[in-house]
């Protein structure tokens, strides 16, 4: 019995776990220890119209339970993404979730445009949340009626549908929320990364070159439940959970929380096996417990 | 074929001042067939400290399965790596990154090995492979002081090995780059790992036609994914160009990367 299939705007899923934008690459490393094709999706690294090297190193620096990155979306720019990295995807049995991220309005639009046109793009994720370059990123994902209009004019492009993937550094994630919504997203994914620092202590100066980093892993999973748990009961769209996932019981909070499904970011680092294994121990979790179907779980927290 | 294995603790020595000798016995030593490679550990599955640590692999024994790193303990991660004892278990994902080209090096020719602090354990598996070749190694080996210091009388037992310490306390006085010109080494080829001030400070010392040189970063997966320890190549029209520490190297061909 198959109790972990889910269909989402776009996707089909075989199971609700997927990799998180920005932690697997282009997934060519982790062929390398599994097969993909085992995977619910993939969420691919934020692509731009153009090449990015992204910020000095250091880039990364550990926390209590999590990690802080500043990355800077690094990437090889749209064109390379398709004709490289999209192609070499293809060989692959996996729905990829493309993740779109710009400094304008007509960035996002033109790598919208292009991307969703690849057969293997099944819906695009709209970044307007990552706290890493100066401009673009969450400078769209904090105002709602830019978000919104953003949504909108992306939505008018796109061959697929378009989730928007929501910043946690915000006063009132309901409102972004409802804003996306109301732009026409078609799903939400949720969170991206909490905005920190850390100061070495020798040099009294901050780790990261790039000065603040944006903070996941275990650490960050009770503002993600609670933010779930909120824009769930708030919107009808379906959402993607994400943050600091990594075991199962992390999952079924999530569900009750209310996702759809769930993206594992942060511990792919930790234990590059974490997604198929995730899978894997969902279904004996989900037998175990008698439940016939994963999406029984969701919202249980407020239904 | 990188792996992840519970392997298990059959060594833990302190050789020198907070820097330790552990040996790890699993059939992930299978993997392992090149010198330079590293190994990315985690002492157990706690969430403090979350991330693996990236440590070199300073010497490999296939028949016994079982390999010997050499680890300086100073922070969280090594800390909690130091108090393993024999029969213990370290969660090892590995073998990870290329190693040295070990057959650049042809038999009867020079090799110049030159290392820095919690550099010089690859260098020690990588001698002893040019030597069952039939390759001469010299041996180049920095600290900064007496206590610091390890692995001189392994290395001697397989060449040369002149050691220097910054303050004097062990060997000659000064930098691994003072001792080369102080005695006009000269080589076929070279090998340098350590911080990488010196391993710049090594590709202007012109010891040897070519060389091959190990980067140290900070990272994160150690596979490739996370883009946290990048760097940019020396030439690169575009400016958008990268290596990455943990898969393109960590050993580059000297001069391939901007140090």
């Amino acid at each position: 019995m198959n109790r972990l299939n889910i269909e989402l705007p776009g996707l089909s899923l075989k199971n609700p776990v997927m990799p998180a934008s920005g932690c697997f690459g282009f997934g060519r490393e982790f062929s390398q220890l599994y097969d993909l094709s085992s995977l619910g999706a993939i969420m691919i690294k934020a692509t731009t119209e153009e090449p990015r090297y992204g910020n000095a190193t250091p880039r990364v620096a550990e926390t209590p339970a999590g990690m802080l990155n500043a990355i800077g979306l690094q990437n090889p720019g749209l064109e390379k993404v398709i004709a490289n990295e999209l192609e070499w995807l293809k060989q692959f049995d996996v729905p990829i979730i493309a993740n779109v991220a710009g400094s304008q309005t007509e960035d996002y639009v033109q790598v919208a445009k292009e991307i969703s046109k690849v057969d293997n793009v099944h819906a695009l994720e709209l970044n307007i949340s990552c706290p890493n370059v100066k401009t673009g990123g969450i400078a769209f994902g904090t105002i709602p009626e830019t978000a919104k209009e953003l949504t909108k004019r992306v939505k008018e492009v796109s061959d697929v549908p378009v989730y928007v993937k929501l910043s946690p550094n915000v006063t009132n994630i309901v409102e972004m929320a409802k804003a996306v919504e109301d732009g026409g997203a078609d799903g939400i994914t949720m969170i991206n990364t909490l905005i920190g620092m850390r100061i070495d202590l020798k040099t009294a100066r901050p780790v990261l070159s790039n000065r603040t980093g944006g903070l996941s892993g275990p650490a960050v999973k009770p503002v993600a439940v609670r933010m779930v748990y909120e824009v769930s009961q708030n919107t009808n769209l379906p959402i993607i959970g994400m943050g600091g996932i990594s075991s199962v019981e992390d999952i079924i909070e999530f569900y009750f929380a209310g996702a759809d499904a769930v993206a594992v970011g942060t511990a792919n680092f930790v234990n590059p096996f974490i997604c198929t294994e995730l899978i894997e121990q969902l279904d004996q979790y989900l037998e175990a417990h008698n439940v016939d179907h994963i999406s029984e779980l969701k919202g249980r927290s407020w239904k | 074929m990188i792996q992840k294995e519970l392997m298990t603790v059959t060594n833990q020595t302190e050789i020198a001042h907070n820097i330790y000798e552990m040996t790890l016995q699993g059939t992930l030593v299978n993997q392992m067939n090149e010198p330079g490679q590293f190994v990315h550990l985690k002492a157990g599955d706690e969430m403090i400290p979350l991330l693996r640590r990236p440590i070199s692999i300073a010497r490999i024994e296939q028949e016994k399965q079982e390999f010997t790193m050499i680890y300086r303990a100073e922070g969280a991660g090594t800390n909690a790596l130091a108090k393993k004892r024999t029969g213990d278990f370290v969660d090892v994902l590995g073998p990870l990154g290329h190693g040295f080209p070990v057959e650049e090096a042809q038999p009867g020719q020079t090799a110049l090995l030159i290392g820095g602090g919690i550099g010089v354990p690859p260098l020690y598996e990588l001698s002893r492979r040019l030597n069952a070749n039939g390759v001469k190694t010299i041996h180049v080996l920095g600290f900064q002081n007496k206590e610091a210091a390890f692995y001189t009388e392994q290395f001697l037992s397989l060449g040369d090995t002149y050691v220097s310490t910054v303050d004097g306390s062990l060997g000659e006085q000064g930098f691994v780059t003072d001792v080369v010109n102080n005695h006009g080494l000269k080589a076929d080829i070279f090998y340098s790992c350590g911080p990488t001030v010196m391993l710049k400070a090594v590709e202007q010392l012109h010891a040897a036609p070519h060389g091959y040189i190990s980067l140290e970063e900070r990272m994160g997966c150690g596979i490739g994914a996370c883009f946290a320890c990048v760097c940019h190549p020396k030439e690169d029209e575009s400016g958008t160009a990268y290596l990455k520490v943990c898969s393109d190297g960590p050993v580059f061909s000297a001069g391939e990367v901007a140090l």
